[in-house]
């Protein structure tokens, strides 16, 4: 099965001096690497080897296997090491893996942490997780097939996740017979590939996962190749994160630490550089200065803490420092900003919905962010530009980005840490999308809040009124535009300065422009609120009638006005009752396919879930209901 | 400027440490699970190192089936007491007053009293995310496991529904009644933990080194008779064997290895040198191939 012995299978110390043995374990680095290949590459069988042969399988294990092999592995009577990875039970029986792995082996020099992801349609989100925290990348490519079309796309990803050791291993190099030319053509090619995308070194190691050559130790099948086996390069390359270390201080912070009034520390994961007491810092986004005093940690107080470490750190002065604030070396502050361009992976079943805000997290702030329509998608496989307006799961794309405050941030590919983020949808919650900055947009700078002498008090305190927006939301035909009208003549009689803007009405002028796809209705919302937030500042009581389907919309036009200013009216009618009524014949088309997008029939509608009325149309008379808004309104 | 490479050990301790803050500062209410294992104790130094010198700001939650080991209650009450840490002690009402137990009850009795008894005690105590020390490289199922692990409003694991982990970025965000479960020692490898309480001098259950204990064998396991509750078959004779355990639960229910290992190296020797993996001591896991999965899902941790 094997033509060597594996040379990592114990060490000799254990058995003679374990004290020794331990010392010497005690100062192993580590490795995190990720394994890219397509269904067939042999990746699972690799990975499988590199345990075997580690000796990372015990015999409880190993006899599993065995019999498993038998049972269902696909190489005959031989061991099927692809069974050793394969983890959740509906993948053995489909045969594919669905996630992302972690698998762990050691040698005498180095832990590694293996992240392992499947080949089939779901790749790019897994890989790019799996990519994430990787150190090294092991691309496989089969002998027998050459560079495909996978290749390049697993090697495009791994550079924009900015892995910067690269592994070409050409796998089943027993099905070509060894065959020099074969393997130096692959070369080839690859290095020329390589270079188009950027990536600058790899090194190409001929290997059989299945036989186990060139795995541990260099394998006579192949006298030709002159270079170190896969193993051995795996334990050699540098990967400590001592670039990291000669870079500026960042410590994102984490949580500040308060046990009494005596003592208040700062915690966090030092992202890059180094730190000693006595060390000038400066705190972002204040801009705030002060000294670090100390280091503290269970073990006593430090003298140097470095890139990699979990730090506690207290200052001399007492500034404000709080979590998602970053603490920097003084004399090179990060960059501020609240625009960005980035690269967007999407990651989530729901689409992208430029206009939408979602959470953004980037080192440990949490912010409110608008993504902005895509300005291209890239074909990962020809990594061409194509024009998009969203991007769907597992697209890649360039979009910019709006936070809702100034973040520190640095670019992606000078810090992980302070230039990587994810997007958070508000109302599943989900990690929809990954994304790595790319720079900031100056627009915002330039463009300054103009401050008027006379502001929204003062013209609300001319019409002796407190501006308000009522927001009456609905299925079409649940009656929002009869009762908003209403409520509009009852407040006129009470010499009040109202301003009603409906849904149809308003889509005849300002977003006419706009269709009824999810991205637009997002976009017809976010106008409406804008200009309703005017209205506000003028000291109006705006009424509006939409449909606005959607929780998030109507949660960032909530925001968007004073605390209190904003009140939520649900028009509640049951599909029924409003298709039944049809004023317009919208139902009607909608149902016979006509019309598209229809709220209620193709397109959802996302109840309120804590409205300051609901009006039950069912029970209520449009009448008696303007008058439960007014009440509302004007206790 | 002097740099300084960090062992693998460091790493895996301040990634350990990174995701604790993390919790502490998003989660309302969050508890650390307790099982006076290794790993559980090698999770609450880590938990003491990265709250230094406030004290694990989170209670600590044993949910004990009354069947343990009495050296691991010892040290339990011990180990909290030295962390400066509150200790809830939950154990199911229904499986206490039915009288379940290892002999009768197989499988039910760790349903009823672990399972059953973990979400009965998440939900008394309304804690929304709850550390437990689980590996990914003790079973094939964990290793996909997120670090951040979400569990529906009555605590189903749904492989499905889980969130990509990017960085050091977690995504802590739930909906009101969903819960995350959160495993900080996620990479580390049984290889790791044994050097660290090396390396740390960190007090384990005195039941990992060897000792003349009273056993008896069955079905291929060496069980040892920790109490009078210990049910004897007709002929039965408690027979002194220098044992250790490997891993830790109800004491009728874990098998010891025969061994000579009094000191913490000679244990990582024989746990190098050894041939079986680190679970065989544990009945449950011998059910069927994916049997660790589908208890995931039914809430089991």
């Amino acid at each position: 099965m094997t033509n060597q012995e594996p040379i990592y299978k114990t060490d000799a110390l254990i058995a003679e001096d374990i004290d020794a043995y331990l010392e010497t374990h005690q100062h192993k680095t580590m490795l995190r690497f990720i394994t890219c290949g397509s269904v067939d590459d042999g990746k699972s069988t690799l990975i499988g080897r590199l345990l075997y042969d580690s000796k990372m399988i015990f015999e409880d294990q190993l006899a599993t296997l065995e019999s498993d092999s038998k049972r269902v592995g696909t190489q005959g009577q031989e061991i099927d090491f692809a069974l050793l990875v394969d983890g959740l039970a509906a993948e053995r029986e489909q045969g594919i893996t669905i996630d992302v792995a972690y698998r762990f082996f050691a040698t005498e020099k180095r832990k590694f942490i293996v992240a392992d992801t499947p080949g089939h349609e779901q790749y790019t989100r897994n890989m790019v997780t799996g990519a994430s925290t990787a150190d090294l990348a092991v691309i496989l490519i089969d002998a027998r097939k050459g560079i495909l079309t996978q290749t390049r796309r697993h090697s495009y990803l791994v550079q924009l996740i900015g892995i910067r050791h690269i592994v070409l291993a050409v796998n089943k190099m027993d099905l070509v017979n060894y065959d020099q030319a074969t393997f130096d053509k692959i070369v080839a090619d690859y290095r020329e590939f390589a270079a188009s995308i950027g990536i600058q070194d790899f090194t190409a190691i001929p290997i059989s996962g299945f036989k186990g050559d060139n795995i541990t130790a260099h394998s006579e099948n192949m006298p030709w190749y002159t270079g170190t086996a896969l193993l051995p390069h795996l334990e050699a390359v540098e990967v400590d994160a001592t670039t990291d270390q000669a870079k500026p201080f960042r410590m994102p912070v984490q949580w500040v630490n308060r046990p009494n009034l005596d003592f208040r520390g700062f915690s966090g994961l030092v992202a890059s550089g180094t730190i000693k007491p006595g060390d000038q810092v400066r705190v972002l986004p204040s801009g705030k200065t002060s000294t670090v005093s100390r280091i503290v940690t269970l073990d006593g107080d430090r003298d140097l803490a470095v890139s990699g470490e979990a730090i506690t750190l207290t200052l001399t002065d007492e500034i404000d420092c709080s979590r998602g604030q970053v603490i920097v070396a003084a004399q090179s502050p990060l960059e501020v900003a609240d625009q960005f361009e980035s690269t967007l992976v999407w990651m989530d079943e729901a689409e992208m919905v430029p206009g939408r805000a979602y959470w953004l997290k980037i080192g440990t702030q949490t912010v409110s962010a608008t993504v902005h329509a895509p300005k291209y998608e890239v074909n990962v496989n020809t990594r061409e530009h194509l024009a998009t307006k969203t991007l769907d799961l597992n697209a890649i794309g360039v979009a910019n980005i709006t936070t809702d405050r100034e973040i520190p941030f640095a670019p992606y590919t000078e810090n992980r840490d302070l230039g990587g983020f994810i997007l958070i949808d508000k109302i599943t919650n989900h990690t929809v999308a990954a994304g790595m900055i790319h720079f900031a947009l100056r627009r915002a700078q330039n463009i300054h809040w103009q401050a008027t002498d006379i502001g929204r008090d003062h013209h609300a305190g001319m019409k002796h009124q407190k501006p308000a927006v009522l927001w009456l939301t609905g299925l079409s035909g649940s009656g929002k535009s009869t009762i908003a009208n209403i409520v509009e003549k009852k407040l006129a009689r009470m010499n009040r300065h109202t301003f009603l803007l409906d849904g149809d009405n308003v889509r005849h002028g300002l977003n006419k422009d706009l269709g009824f796809t999810e991205a637009d209705r997002v976009e017809n919302i976010r106008r409406v609120g804008e200009v309703a937030k005017l209205m506000t500042d003028a000291g109006l009581i705006v009424i509006t009638a939409f449909i606005s389907p959607f929780r998030s919309e109507r949660d960032m036009v909530r925001s968007m006005m004073q605390p209190g200013e904003f009140v939520e009216v649900f028009v509640d009618t049951p599909l029924e009752v409003a298709e039944g009524r049809d004023v317009k014949g919208l139902y009607a088309k909608a149902r016979s396919g006509q019309l598209k997008n229809f709220t209620g029939i193709d397109s959802p509608y996302e109840v309120p879930d804590s409205p300051e009325l609901r009006i039950d149309t069912t029970q209520t008379t449009p009448e008696e209901a303007a008058d439960l808004i007014i009440a509302r309104l004007i206790p | 400027m002097t740099l300084k490479s960090l062992t693998h050990l460091q790493r895996l301790e301040a990634e350990s440490i990174h995701i604790m803050r993390e919790v502490v500062a998003e989660a309302e209410n969050p508890v650390m699970l307790y099982s006076v294992g290794k790993d559980s104790a090698v999770m609450l130094h880590l938990a003491k190192k990265a709250f230094y010198p406030a004290p694990p700001p989170f209670p600590l939650l044993h949910v004990d089936t009354t069947w343990k080991f009495r050296d691991m209650y010892a040290l339990r009450n011990k180990a909290a007491a030295d962390a400066g840490m509150e200790l809830l002690v939950y154990q199911n009402p229904e499986a206490a007053e039915r009288g379940i137990n290892p002999f009768d009850h197989g499988g039910l009795h760790t349903d009823m009293w672990k399972t059953e008894g973990l979400k009965q005690a998440l939900d008394k105590y309304g804690f929304d995310v709850a550390f437990g020390g689980a590996r990914r490289d003790e079973e094939k199922s964990r290793a996909k496991e997120r670090v951040f692990s979400f569990r529906s409003a009555n605590h189903r694991w749904d492989p499905k529904n889980q969130r990509p982990e990017l960085w050091r970025m977690y995504n802590a965000r739930k909906a009101k009644g969903e819960s995350v479960r959160v495993f900080p020692i996620s990479n580390w490898t049984e290889l790791d933990i044994w050097q660290y309480i090396h390396l740390e001098g960190i007090e384990i259950v005195p039941l990992y080194f060897s000792a003349p204990r009273p056993t008896v064998e069955r079905d291929g396991l060496i069980l040892m008779v920790d109490d009078e509750r210990f049910r004897l078959n007709e002929g039965e004779v408690p027979q002194m064997r220098s044992i250790r355990f490997r891993t830790l639960g109800c004491y009728p229910l874990t098998g010891a290895v025969e061994s000579e290992a009094t000191t913490l190296p000679q244990v990582i020797q024989e746990m190098l040198l050894t041939t079986t993996s680190e679970r065989q001591g544990r009945a449950i896991d011998h059910d069927q191939a994916a049997s660790m999965e589908k208890k995931k899902q039914e809430g089991y941790f």
